[in-house]
Formats: C-alpha cells, sequence, structure tokens
C-alpha cells in the first residue's frame, strides 16, 4: 500500500476546498461584497471630496478587510467540523497541523486574494495614486495571510461552541491590532511618499512568524475542539 | 453493547485517540498509542455517528478526498466497493441526495477501502434495511477472515455466527 506524499496530500485539501468552493461560489463572494459595500459607504457617509477621502483611506481599506476576513472565518472549519469530515483528517494518520494550513491557505486564495486583487480599485475610488498601488497590494497580501492564520487558529478553538461567532471575534479582533497597524501605516506612508519598508518587514516577520507556529497551534486547539 | 448514554460512543473516541483517557493506557501491539499516535492512527479506519460525507461532494467525490488521504486509490477500485455495497448507482450523485442508508454505505465504503486493519465502528448498521445490514456483516466478516480487528458499539449482535467474535456489555 502506498502513502501519499505531503505535497500530495496538500495538493488534495486544495483541490477539495477549491472543488466546494465552485459549488458554493455564493459563500465564496460575500466577504468581497462586503468589502466593496463598506469601503462604497465611506464617500456617502462622510465626503465626496477626494481629499478629505484620501487622508482616511489607508485606514478605511484595512479595516474593511479586517473585516471582511473576519466575517469569512466563521465557515472556516465550522462545517467540516459539524459533517465529521475533520475528526477523519484527526484520524488519517497526516499531521492535523499541515492539513488545517492547507484548508488556511485555500481559504486565504478564495477569501484573502480577491480583497488584495481588489484593493486597488476600491482605493482608487477614494482617492489614492496610482503609485500606492503596490504598496496596498502588498501589505494587503502579507496582512490577509497573517489575519486568516490567526484566523484559524481563533476559529479552531471557538469551532465547539455554540454561537461561537462572537467569542471568535472577541478573540481574534485584539490579536490581529498589529497587522493592521503595520498594514494601515505602510499604506499611508506610500500615500506621503515616504520610505514603506519597515511596516512591510514587519508584516512578513508576522507572516513567517504565523506560517511557523500557526498551523501546530490550529492542531492543538483543533484536538481540544474536538473531544 | 450497552443501553443509551452508557458510554458506548465515548469509549471508542478514547481507543481511536480522539479523546483521552482520564486514567489507564490505551495499547496497540503492546505499545502505548500516545507515543506513536500517527501511526496508529494509519492503521485505523473510525466511523462515527455522523458519516463525515460532504453534501456538495458525489459519492465517489467524497471517497477520492477521503480515501487518498491515507493510499491511493483508483476509480475502479472505489465504483467496485460502491457495487459490492450496492450503492453503485449513486456514485455520481451529490451526496445530499442520497437517503441516510446510502449515506452510511457510502461510509462503510470509506472505511474498507481505507485498507486500515483495525476497524473502529460506532453503531455502523444505523439506518441501514435488512440487505444492507447482511452485506455490512459480509464486508465485516471478510475483514476478519483477512486477519483486521473489528471494535463496534451496536444495539444489536453483530456476527453471531463468527466464533472469534466477544461481546462486552457496558453498565
Amino acid at each position: 500500500m502506498t502513502e501519499p506524499g505531503l505535497m500530495r496530500i496538500v495538493g488534495l485539501i486544495v483541490a477539495r476546498e477549491l472543488r466546494l468552493a465552485v459549488r458554493h461560489w455564493d459563500q465564496v463572494v460575500q466577504p468581497l461584497i462586503f468589502f466593496v459595500v463598506v469601503t462604497t459607504l465611506f464617500p456617502l457617509a462622510i465626503s465626496p471630496s477626494l481629499n478629505e477621502l484620501r487622508n482616511i483611506a489607508p485606514g478605511v481599506v484595512w479595516v474593511a478587510a479586517m473585516l471582511a476576513s473576519l466575517l469569512a472565518l466563521e465557515s472556516l472549519f465550522r462545517p467540516d467540523v459539524e459533517d465529521g469530515t475533520i475528526e477523519q483528517w484527526a484520524l488519517s494518520g497526516q499531521p492535523l497541523s499541515l492539513l488545517l494550513l492547507a484548508k488556511t491557505v485555500t481559504h486565504w486564495l478564495l477569501a484573502g486574494l480577491p480583497l488584495v486583487i481588489m484593493a486597488p480599485i476600491v482605493g482608487t475610488a477614494l482617492g489614492m495614486p496610482m503609485s500606492v498601488w503596490p504598496v496596498l497590494a502588498g501589505s494587503l497580501a502579507l496582512g490577509t495571510g497573517c489575519l486568516s492564520i490567526l484566523g484559524g487558529i481563533g476559529a479552531a478553538l471557538t469551532v465547539a461552541v455554540r454561537r461561537g461567532s462572537v467569542l471568535l471575534a472577541l478573540l481574534v479582533l485584539p490579536l490581529e491590532m498589529p497587522v493592521l497597524i503595520f498594514g494601515a501605516r505602510a499604506v499611508d506612508l506610500a500615500m506621503h511618499g515616504e520610505a514603506v519598508a519597515g511596516p512591510l518587514n514587519l508584516l512578513a516577520a508576522m507572516l513567517l512568524l504565523c506560517l511557523a507556529l500557526g498551523p501546530f497551534a490550529m492542531s492543538a486547539a483543533m484536538r481540544i475542539s474536538l473531544e | 453493547m450497552g443501553q443509551n448514554g452508557v458510554g458506548k460512543t465515548s469509549l471508542l473516541r478514547c481507543v481511536a485517540g480522539l479523546i483521552e483517557p482520564e486514567s489507564g493506557e490505551i495499547d496497540w501491539h503492546g505499545a502505548p498509542v500516545r507515543k506513536e499516535r500517527e501511526a496508529f492512527h494509519r492503521q485505523l479506519a473510525y466511523l462515527g455517528h455522523v458519516n463525515a460525507l460532504k453534501p456538495d461532494l458525489s459519492a465517489l467525490e467524497n471517497l477520492h478526498y477521503s480515501v487518498r488521504l491515507r493510499r491511493d486509490v483508483e476509480r475502479h477500485e472505489m465504483l467496485e466497493m460502491l457495487a459490492r455495497l450496492q450503492v453503485s448507482q449513486c456514485a455520481d450523485l451529490p451526496a445530499r441526495a442520497l437517503s441516510a442508508g446510502q449515506k452510511r454505505r457510502v461510509a462503510i465504503a470509506r472505511v474498507i477501502l481505507s485498507g486500515a486493519s483495525l476497524w473502529i465502528l460506532d453503531e455502523p448498521i444505523t439506518n441501514l434495511d435488512r440487505g444492507g445490514i447482511e452485506c455490512v456483516e459480509a464486508c465485516m466478516a471478510t475483514h476478519l477472515r483477512a486477519g483486521g480487528s473489528i471494535l463496534t458499539a451496536a444495539h444489536q449482535s453483530l456476527l453471531t455466527q463468527h466464533a472469534r467474535v466477544r461481546v462486552l456489555e457496558l453498565q
């Protein structure tokens, strides 16, 4: 009996998640619609003046991205725990941390990457110059990666709690504050034409830390939730 | 065997490693399971109360994504197994369209295809009709004859003809 290698296992999980997403596309686009709608509301509520909007644009885009990623977290593990899939993963003889990381990476591809792609368009609507696009997209790519993994840990911890979504937000939002601060700061610095390497490097370091330790935390939290 | 709520499922989950025992040790082939958890899990197939089937995936896709976590499996193998459990007509239907008994049969197909030597089955014949129960019993007997082991919780006696079956009544 040949046992599959770890990369094939990751490929299998990613393929499974993508196939499920295609059949549940309504759930997949929900965070993206939320992101676009929230950022569109600000010019209506504050002022259509681009000068005023430009000042708040980095914060608005980043807060909306953070809340959109939080919105997507609720469905990260819950359906799979309820139907027994994750129980099977935990007993599959494969590292649960790797399986959950593969699932979280796919979740980022479906919930985080669309935000990264959409952000420059939304930013332009809020008066951001085109020169900021790379920093905005780069900071969001690094930041939403962190948010997905931090959120994954929270989701794994609260998945067994009924109505755990409030608890999930309370647990995850404080952990995500540094990501928000450095992400919005990078975009703000770029808009003023200053060097952005500092906050971007810190975001990249946070992402590496999350990638290195997050899967083990997710796996430990999930095993507690499965008991 | 035992009444509802006596702890059959908890015992099986404990043996499978989903719950830590409050006291005592679970051994497999003379070695404590907690030291070689992943190696033990590779030899184990678990069927719980829920069938672990995704409603939006077909029966075949469900088998593909779960069995391939453990070993390479060909499409014809999965089709043969579904035919053996008399659900080959459901192969390409989404799991949400299957009846409760058909879902159970697909879940049992997953257990058999996993190639594990120890099956832990929690009330495997739930929702099965008489034909289904006979079919599952035949699969279980084949597994035992091939040298495998089965630990199962049940409300009714299974494999009563088989000489090596031991019944533990929980109270």
